[in-house]
């Protein structure tokens, strides 16, 4: 090793052996069908989605504080067909993001990593999702 | 193959500590990774409650909309959840935007304009939360 940056890369294991740490394998290294690596890179683009879909928020903050005219036009956006299947992916992706990101903060915490368990939380997480946002959509339209 | 696997040997002049220190790719240490977790457990409440608030505020008119806001406890809500959620997005889109852009000017260029634009979108939403709250 000549290269400081190479330092980065090399770590101790548990038994104070110096050793190369591993590199992921790039994206097309994985089979995305799979529930472990296909969940893994929905937390990812429904991350990004949901960056997008901070315009949708933001907007609507904007438009509310710009006053009653602004207001009426987002909100008749919102609850119109093209605005509702858009807010509906949006809860989609919000509600997974948010499953999913309960599973990961699991894993922070050192638990459930063995296969079984990984397999069953992220059927879980699909589970959840769907349920969530049914549940979310079914409220919206008996509310008022 | 083996030339991978086999053990490395450390021949440059750098302390363990040197290492330690506020290091990684990101050099800012395990900051920015507790940072992540600190704010996608803030948002589990804050997210559950902008749900519920999205409910009550069904086609609301702009008067209930600004009396809502103007609630001291949804003021403060909204302005933690915009808090932690722009946070948030902005480590999130910087972990992806690192990860899957690999030349230098393109990183950066992109990387610059993304928190640009997320700094505005806090700000937008933050001033017009305080706005509805304050008229």
């Amino acid at each position: 090793m000549k290269d400081v940056r190479e330092a980065l890369m090399v770590g101790r294991n548990s038994e104070g052996k110096l050793v190369r740490r591993p590199l992921s394998p790039h994206l097309q290294a994985y089979n995305m069908v799979r529930i472990s690596s296909g969940l893994s890179i929905m937390h990812r683009i429904t991350g990004v989605a949901l960056g997008a879909g901070t315009l949708l928020f933001t907007a609507w903050l904007v438009c509310a504080a710009a006053g009653d005219g602004a207001f009426s036009v987002i909100q008749a956006i919102y609850a119109s067909p093209i605005g509702l299947l858009i807010l509906f992916g949006f809860t989609l992706a919000l509600f997974f993001h948010f499953c999913n990101g309960i599973r990961h903060l699991g894993w922070d915490a050192g638990k459930g990593f063995d296969l079984p368990v990984m397999h069953r939380t992220g059927q879980l997480v699909i589970a959840a999702t769907i349920v969530l946002t049914l549940a979310f959509w079914v409220i919206a339209f008996l509310v008022g | 193959m083996s030339k991978e696997t086999a053990a490395p040997t450390i021949d440059i002049r750098r302390s363990g500590l040197g290492r330690a220190r506020g290091l990684g790719t990101a050099r800012s240490g395990s900051a920015h990774w507790w940072a992540e977790r600190v704010t996608s457990a803030a948002l589990l409440p804050l997210v559950l409650y902008f749900v519920v608030s999205v409910l009550v505020l069904k086609g609301a008119d702009h008067a209930q909309m600004a009396a809502y806001m103007a609630e001291p406890w949804n003021t403060v809500l909204y302005i933690a959840l915009i808090a932690a959620l722009f946070y948030h997005l902005d480590m999130g889109m910087q972990a992806v935007i690192e990860d899957y852009v690999r030349k230098d000017a393109q990183r950066i260029v992109l990387l610059l304009v993304v928190k640009g634009g997320i700094v505005i979108l806090a700000l937008a939403s933050l001033i017009s939360v305080l706005k509805l709250a304050f008229s």
